[in-house]
């Protein structure tokens, strides 16, 4: 199966740069790009599953040309010399990036070499249970039930679900009926300190008038586990009006006269439709070739994107006020409860709970609010062959909010930018268990946790680079309150435009930060030898232990800092006069630690073309003549 | 720093009607209310608090005050005070007669007519003159940095009267083969007066960056040989220069018919001219007070938010700003052709491109003594006219074609690039912040006057203290240091792509919103920093001292 085509260009997507000229193969997993044209051998990795279009633009005179759109953002331009080739490369790619079955899926191949023992021990990394043993449960209120061992309650629900335990068996098998698809409300996040509770369904099979007992015994039953508070809110995260709409198909949502002490409220969030769409034209804005500030801003507005994320980020800042401040619980739910319910749902928890902004933390959120309660990876992620209008960018929003309350609180994760795109990465990468199926009864019927292995001690392996070197840790903050004024909320340029290097600062920050952090250890390791060597020979350190054993010379090597964030090869490189920005990620083959920190500060700049402004003048230049003739 | 509260100018006397109001409350941004006692002095609006700690305390500026709105309820008088720099404040006064006096004593004292009523002549300072700051930046020790790298060049003092160019230095530094002739021929034939000088010396490639203003060619195509001859001189045999008109070609066409024009093809075969449009004069002012405007009211929503950005055009001006200042270090460096940088009287958009094209090509520019300098030669001494630009800033009722917040934009550059690299600068965004704050009211006599000749007769050197006095005072510890910093030599080339280009949230939204978690978050890296630094230090001395007593004891073997 594997294709080698020769000849084949990668353009440069904002510039008239010479284009790269290379070998393109196909593999059984990857799509990988040699640059043979440059110095320093260059390859482009593109896994399958991250391929989200591939189109064939019309035939130019250099040859055939391929666009790919990847899900991660990254865009490839190639062009291939002779047609048969490019049709052959586009239909393998429409093939093997649309999988049909599971089991062709990466994951089930993929295969790091590890011991067996290492992969069952990574599937238990996360253990919920030991989350909800932190927020004090089981306790007077709350129980950890096993009530849906079989699916009977909810078959997108985890077999263990926790409720109140003032709710009987027949409430919850009641309650079941008259939720839809039987997604009951459980607990996702209990406030120790004041017992407010977070909790979370689908919406009410209410239609015009429907009743159902069980149903606002449940909620009951919630509110009450809450003593402090008279009432709990309800909140619906959908518009007004979309809930009005479900009531005439039987669906919609609660009524406050028939529930003891509720305060119900809509929180405007768009549905899964309107969020794709909105991406899309986001990332028209963001692919707009040399597009001016007006045309920028008016597209991002126009896109509506940053009008989304704010909806999204207000309503986890109205569930941790109204859980911190007014100590009420909240029920939340939206139609199905898998998708704004699972946003707002671990924002709130994000935005309560420090815990949640380290490394295992979010790790918990993820696995406890997006996998175990049945977001539809699979569908959301388009990770089949399937309904293009199930495809819908909600994890990656809540991924931007978590970004966004990062850019507002620089001190308060763990881990940092990188962790993000790393987990986004993966979502749609297939490559790990994790983000399977739809919901935990596919992931058994996979047997994801025998044939594949789980992405979190993968990322733990890599914690160096996804730590924050700002975090202040675990208890500098307790709970955040971000602004969500306008103004507060950034277009995140490292996510939607991660793959041209050249908008983003030369200089990095955060690296420069990790440099010193590993510095840090050297140096304070060559401190402590030679302080150990000191008192021997009769110095002014007499607390130390001697040891001779250790030498000094290997200090000499860190005592000159390295300086990992200078732009040092805009001097080298070709002339850029007329370049701008870079597509695609270049990996050495033979990595060499100059060149990969080069890559750190991409060298390609949004610089303003200078050959088209003379061809303006020119041609201005030449009117000018007409007119004095 | 400052002056009693008691009125102690006897000039401003008359004009304060009501010198103190008790009970009276300051509303501010990030602070209780606090009620105390306002005092008016002759530069100063004075709030103290009758807590005895003395923290609650307003000392600001009349400089400062862009402008006042007064309004009553009953008897309770309110007067809202928008700043230059752009903080708002509130005052509660009661008693309409005190509240009517206080504003219109802060109304005629915000708006003295005379500069010498202004408050650096008043100032005395309480700090100890390290280095005299008006004597930091002079044009000799400039020219003397050129000629240990090239000898092409020469100080001439043809406008040391101010005769042949008002708005121009008494030194200025033009090519060794053109005479003082030569320049007053080709000041008759450059909008007022200004004839190409050297802006900038390119010591890598030796190529050079020259600033002047219009050519006056008319309608008829008047032409002046010396005019070409002065250009023609900077050029290497058989290479060619570029021209860089920051006007675009049909107002550079247009200029004509006022006795402007442009440099034709025919006369100066040698230059290829470009156009690369920057705005300029109250339209910029007009786009600060829509943005502004935009930052303050926080009642939009999402889109509402975008839009009025968008229609600001503020982030416009700055790409096209970066874009031109971009081409002028790619002609230099890359093309390795020297240029000439002019729009129409070569006063604002010309020194934005000039000084920006030099924050990119010279590393010295990126340091802080460099960046004074920098300030001192593309700005002040090369005159821009300060006084009637900063005037007023974002609240400005008058809307004078004068008005334009030209400084303010180069700073905002300054700052995108800064952005893009952040360990390439000495100083930090407070550095800048504080330039913007100064540049507008200022108890230091820097930013007075239009042009050199205009503070040599204010006497400003000898009547005020020099804001580089201030600032250098001392080397360390500075609030204005960048701990990123790591000099590197390169040129450094920003993006200006409108993803890379991003509102300066020091400035606009400083009084908006609560910048505690990005100050904590600097302090952190800071102390990141600082502690690496010592463990350095300390980990070479440790090794210094094991050396010593190695060779001690290698000493010992042999004797």
């Amino acid at each position: 199966m594997p294709v080698e085509v020769e000849n084949v260009k990668l353009l440069d997507r904002y510039t008239n740069r010479k284009p790269a000229n290379g070998t393109l193969y196909l593999t059984a997993t990857h799509l990988i790009y040699v640059d043979a044209s440059a110095e320093v051998r260059k390859e482009t990795w593109i896994l399958h599953h991250h391929i989200a279009t591939v189109e064939k633009l019309p035939l130019t005179t250099s040859g055939c040309p391929l666009l790919i759109h990847c899900k991660n953002f990254r865009v490839a331009h190639f062009v291939i010399g002779h047609e048969r080739d490019c049709h052959e490369v586009y239909t393998s790619l429409l093939k093997l990036s649309q999988p049909v079955k599971p089991e062709e899926l990466y994951a089930f191949s993929y295969n790091p070499k590890m011991p067996k023992d290492n992969r069952e021990i990574g599937w238990k990394l996360i253990d919920l249970k030991v989350d909800y043993q932190r927020m004090g449960i089981p306790n007077d209120f709350w129980e950890i039930t096993d009530a849906n061992k079989d699916y009977e309650v909810c078959n997108t629900y985890p077999p263990e679900i926790v409720v109140p335990k003032a709710a009987s068996k027949a409430t919850v098998l009641g309650s079941a009926k008259f939720r839809s698809r039987g997604r009951i409300p459980v607990l996702s996040y209990l406030y120790k300190e004041n017992n407010a509770a977070i909790c979370r369904c689908s919406q009410p099979l209410s239609g015009f008038s429907a009743r159902c007992l069980e149903d606002e015994q449940m909620l009951q039953a919630i509110r009450q586990a809450n003593p402090g508070s008279p009432f709990m809110y309800v909140v619906d995260t959908r518009p007004k009006l979309n809930a009005m709409a479900n009531r005439a198909a039987g669906k919609g949502y609660e009524n406050e006269d028939n529930y003891d002490n509720i305060h119900f409220k809509f929180i405007g969030i768009e549905n899964i439709h309107v969020m794709r769409s909105s991406l899309q034209k986001l990332l028209e804005v963001c692919e707009t070739k040399s597009p001016s500030m007006s045309d920028f801003l008016t597209g991002l507005e126009n896109s509506g994107w940053l009008r989304h994320i704010k909806a999204i980020m207000d309503a986890g800042v109205f569930l941790a006020k109204a859980v911190k401040e007014e100590k009420a619980s909240v029920l939340v739910h939206c139609s199905d409860g898998w998708d704004r319910t699972a946003q707002v749902c671990s924002l709130a928890s994000l935005l309560l709970d420090p815990f949640y902004r380290t490394f295992k933390g979010l790790m918990v959120l993820i696995e406890k609010e997006w996998i175990a309660m049945g977001h539809k990876f699979s569908h959301r992620c388009g990770h089949l062959d399937g309904d293009l209008k199930e495809v819908s960018p909600v994890f990656t929003q809540f991924t931007e909010c978590v970004w966004q309350l990062m850019q507002q609180f620089p001190c308060a994760f763990e881990f940092n930018e990188r962790f993000l795109l790393e987990i986004h990465d993966h979502v749609y990468s297939c490559q790990f268990g994790n983000f399977l199926g739809t919901c935990y009864r596919e992931r058994e019927v996979l047997k994801i946790f025998e044939k594949t292995h789980s992405l979190w001690p993968f990322l733990l392996q890599k914690k160096q680079e996804f730590r924050n070197p700002l975090y202040k840790g675990f208890t500098a903050y307790k709970e955040l309150k971000p602004n969500t004024l306008p103004f507060s909320f950034q277009f995140w340029c490292g996510m939607y435009n991660r793959f041209d290097k050249g908008m983003h600062p030369k200089q990095c920050v955060l690296d420069h930060l990790l440099n010193c952090m590993s510095q840090k250890m050297k140096l304070e390791n060559n401190a402590t030898d030679l302080e150990n060597k000191l008192p021997f020979l009769d110095g002014p350190l007499p607390n130390e232990v001697c040891s001779l054993s250790k030498i000094v010379n290997a200090s000499v090597e860190s005592s000159k800092t390295p300086m990992l964030n200078t732009p040092q090869d805009y001097e080298s490189e070709p002339p850029a006069l007329l370049t701008n920005g870079a597509i695609v990620e270049e990996v050495d083959i033979m990595p060499d630690q100059d060149q990969k920190n080069k890559e750190n500060f991409a060298n390609h700049h949004d610089l303003p073309d200078l050959n088209s402004t003379m061809e303006v003048i020119e041609s201005d230049a030449k009117k000018e003549k007409l007119q004095h003739q | 720093m400052r002056n009693g509260c008691a009125g102690r100018n006897m000039e401003f006397a008359e004009l304060i009607k009501t010198p103190r109001a008790d009970n009276v409350v300051l509303h501010r941004p990030f602070y209780p209310a606090v009620e105390g006692t306002l005092c008016l002095t002759g530069h100063h609006l004075i709030l103290s608090s009758r807590r005895q700690d003395n923290a609650e305390e307003l000392w600001l500026l009349h400089s400062n005050i862009d402008s006042i709105e007064k309004r009553f309820v009953g008897s309770l008088g309110t007067i809202i005070i928008k700043c230059k720099d752009l903080r708002i404040i509130q005052l509660d006064i009661p008693g309409m007669e005190e509240c009517l006096n206080i504003a219109s004593s802060i109304e005629a004292l915000s708006t003295l007519d005379s500069v010498t009523l202004m408050y650096p002549f008043f100032y005395r300072p309480m700090f100890e003159v390290v280095e005299d700051g008006w004597h930091s930046f002079l044009p000799e020790r400039e020219f003397e940095l050129l000629s240990s790298v090239t000898n092409e060049w020469r100080l001439s003092y043809v406008n040391k009267e101010f005769s042949v160019c008002p708005s121009y230095p008494p030194a200025v530094i033009v090519p060794k083969s053109i005479d003082d002739e030569a320049l007053r021929r080709v000041a008759t034939f450059r909008h007022g007066g200004r004839f190409p000088v050297l802006s900038y010396y390119h010591k890598k490639n030796g190529m050079v960056m020259m600033r002047s203003s219009q050519p006056l060619t008319g309608t008829n195509g008047r032409r002046c040989k010396e005019d070409s001859a002065l250009i023609n001189a900077t050029l290497r045999a058989g290479k060619r220069g570029y021209i860089i008109d920051t006007r675009s070609l049909n107002v550079a066409q247009q200029a004509r018919a006022k006795g402007g024009g442009f440099e034709q093809e025919v006369q100066y075969p040698q230059w290829r001219r470009i156009h690369k449009s920057v705005e300029r004069y109250n339209i910029l002012q007009e786009s600060l007070i829509k943005l502004v405007e935009a930052c303050n009211d926080q009642s939009h929503n999402m889109d509402r938010w975008l839009s009025k950005l968008e229609a600001s055009n503020w982030l416009t001006h700055i790409k096209e700003i970066l874009t031109a200042a971009c081409l002028a270090a790619q002609c230099i460096d890359r093309e390795g052709a020297s240029v000439l940088v002019h729009g129409t009287e070569g006063t604002d958009s010309t020194l934005q491109i000039t000084s920006l094209a030099q924050i990119i090509l010279d590393p010295r520019c990126r340091t802080i003594r460099g960046f004074e300098a920098l300030v001192e030669r593309e700005w002040l001494q090369a005159g821009h006219p300060f006084q009637l630009r900063c005037a007023q800033s974002a609240y400005s009722n008058s809307k004078q074609k004068w008005e334009s917040p030209v400084f303010f934009l180069f700073l905002d550059c300054v700052w995108q690039i800064l952005r893009q690299f952040p360990c390439s600068f000495e100083f930090n965004e407070h550095f800048l912040v504080m330039l913007f704050e100064h540049a507008y009211a200022s108890e230091f006599g820097t930013f007075l006057g239009n042009n050199e000749s205009e503070r040599c007769k204010l006497k400003l050197s000898q009547k005020t203290m020099s804001l580089w006095s201030w600032v250098n005072r001392h080397q360390e510890p500075s609030k204005f240091k960048n701990p990123l910093f790591e000099a590197n030599s390169l040129v450094i080339w920003p993006s200006v792509a409108p993803q890379s280009l991003q509102l300066w949230e020091g400035v606009f939204l400083r009084w908006n919103r609560s910048s505690k978690f990005l100050d904590e978050a600097y302090e952190e890296m800071n102390n990141i920093i600082e502690y690496n630094k010592e463990l350095q230090a300390k980990v070479n001395a440790l090794r210094r001292q094991l050396a010593e007593l190695e060779t001690d004891d290698g000493m010992q073997e042999s004797s």
